[in-house]
């Protein structure tokens, strides 16, 4: 056998339909000759011989000439390109001009938008040789998107599951003070106790509004921040103090049956929230009214009862000009007088 | 064991026998949680005590429970996206029995630190597969004979499976495939959305 016949392959039509499922053959007057059994499914099982080449498929990149001759010239070329029946389906290709000037071979493969080429045209796995890993890409996409469901239930309950705990939690992540909750169980238990003997005041930060909208939120949770360590501070180990709300501090003190002693408190805590707090340079000036009660002015004291005269006697405090405190009185209870 | 493998078994009990069968076995097999995550891993020893609590909470045979798992998987609406991904082995059942051989490959190739049997398919005579299986937890051959079986109606042939231990450790699932168009089966689509 001589070696030039060695370069020569004769295929039948059946072979390249099974090797190349998605192969379009041309003349060289550019008239299709035959289209491979998947690619004929994609142009929706139309026939396209006899049809010149370039009404059937459209080249996307790159740009050419029109004409067989100039199409030719791109052997071997990585072709960007649509059947012009499916323009928003593009397709990946290759040209190969055949021997002797008899017209030439495009075969084409699905390119990214294999997915929805599968779908559109409704693909099946004999479409695919087993040498085109288009059927893994289709595989591996559906097993990816059903691991990332995986991921995101695990995601919610994680979420959930922090939900719960920040629900059961007892500390004011802002400024690890207590929280109302624990405010609540901790006024609960000394209620409870048989001889109470407990002070509980209702504080609440003045001028902390201007703080927050003239210099904005960072600059007040840095001052809540910093008023929450003066509280922390100044309070007897055993004694509490819980943020309850946004600018709004509980303290409980135990064993105090003395309202002088309540009233020192009460000043030396509004006179050190007075001093100024440096924020990014900028010093916020700040006060606090108060408000508090005595368990012993109880003859069986009630948390809720608690709360809210020892809330009268902090809106007192602001009724009298704020940055002061006023203890209970059931004088506080008696209508406002109308003159 | 990979999450995967566990919280399939938990889904079985769960979806078969209710959320309180699943509490009991639970209990009984002294999981330290209320349910596996398929995102992480567990010691071997937690599946095999799931495994032999449900023998007992639920009275029954290791092997009929472990077939019952298997045709859980592929069968049960539940579990459709492993369905589908087995459909992708093949477009018959003769197809997909040859296939088994990249079973735990195509598997690593979704989840790369997925721990998959050693699968061997021989195909001995006209009509007739031998597969034979390796791994670390006895009692996959009852698995693989009830997947086997759910596969086969999925693709509509008539088939017969049978399990047989090994002398090595090593589990043998005979395969007559008798009709591989007994049936029409379900429908798949390659590209998703229906079947």
């Amino acid at each position: 056998m001589k070696r030039s016949g060695m370069d020569q392959l004769a295929l039948s039509r059946r072979a390249l339909d099974q090797l190349m499922p998605m192969h379009l053959w041309f003349a060289a007057s550019g008239e299709v000759l035959h289209t491979g059994p998947t690619l004929t499914k994609i142009a929706g099982g139309a026939d396209l011989r006899g049809r010149p080449v370039l009404d059937v498929v459209d080249l996307l990149r790159p740009k050419v000439a029109a004409g067989v001759p100039a199409l030719l010239l791109l052997q071997g070329a990585r072709l960007r390109l649509c059947l012009k029946s499916k323009p928003d389906l593009p397709l990946r290709g290759m040209i190969v001009a055949l021997p002797a000037g008899v017209g030439g071979l495009i075969n084409l493969s699905l390119g990214l938008s294999f997915a929805r080429a599968v779908t559109e045209c409704d693909l099946t796995l004999r479409d695919f040789t087993p040498c085109d890993q288009t059927v893994d890409l289709l595989y591996l996409r559906e097993a990816n998107a059903a691991i990332a469901q995986e991921s995101r239930n695990l995601t919610d309950r994680l979420q959930s599951a922090r939900a719960a705990a920040e629900q059961q939690a007892l500390t004011d992540t802002l400024t690890g003070l207590a929280n109302r909750r624990a405010m609540d169980a901790a006024l609960q238990a000394m209620v409870d106790e048989p001889l109470p003997r407990f002070g509980l005041m209702h504080l609440d930060l003045d001028f902390f509004k201007e703080v927050n909208d003239t210099l904005g939120h960072a600059a007040g949770d840095h001052v809540l921040a910093r008023a929450s360590e003066i509280l922390r501070a100044e309070i007897r180990a055993g004694d509490i103090v819980a943020r309850v709300g946004g600018d709004e501090f509980v303290l409980l003190f135990r064993d105090c049956d003395d309202p002088d002693l309540l009233e020192a408190i009460a000043a030396r805590l509004i006179s050190r929230l007075e001093e100024p707090i440096r924020v990014d340079g900028q010093l916020c000036r700040i006060s606090a009214s108060a408000g508090s009660v005595l368990a012993s002015h109880y003859e069986r004291p009630d948390r809720d009862k608690m709360l809210s005269d020892a809330d009268l006697a902090l809106y007192a405090s602001k009724n009298r000009g704020r940055a002061q405190h006023t203890l209970f009185s059931d004088a506080l209870l008696a209508p406002p007088r109308h003159n | 064991m990979h999450g995967f493998v566990n919280r399939a078994l938990q889904g079985f009990l769960c979806d078969t026998y209710g959320l309180d069968a699943w509490d009991e076995v639970r209990s009984q097999a002294g999981l330290p949680f209320d349910g596996f995550e398929s995102m992480l891993h567990y010691e071997d020893c937690l599946t095999d005590q799931v495994i032999f609590s449900a023998e007992h909470v639920l009275h029954r045979d290791r092997a009929s429970l472990l077939e019952d798992v298997g045709t859980y998987l592929i069968s049960h609406p539940n579990q459709t996206a492993l369905r589908r991904l087995m459909r992708f082995g093949g477009d018959s059942f003769f197809d997909f029995l040859q296939s088994l051989d990249d079973l735990s490959g195509r598997a690593r190739l979704a989840v790369p630190d997925l721990d998959m049997p050693d699968l061997d398919i021989h195909h001995d005579r006209s009509n007739r597969f031998v597969l034979d299986i390796r791994w670390r937890l006895p009692g996959m051959g009852p698995v693989f004979v009830g997947a086997l079986r759910a596969m086969a109606d999925d693709y509509g042939a008539l088939a017969f499976f049978e399990a047989e231990r090994q002398e090595n450790g090593c589990e043998r699932v005979m395969i007559e495939l008798l009709d591989t168009a007994f049936a029409s089966g379900r429908s798949f689509s390659l590209g998703g959305q229906t079947g």
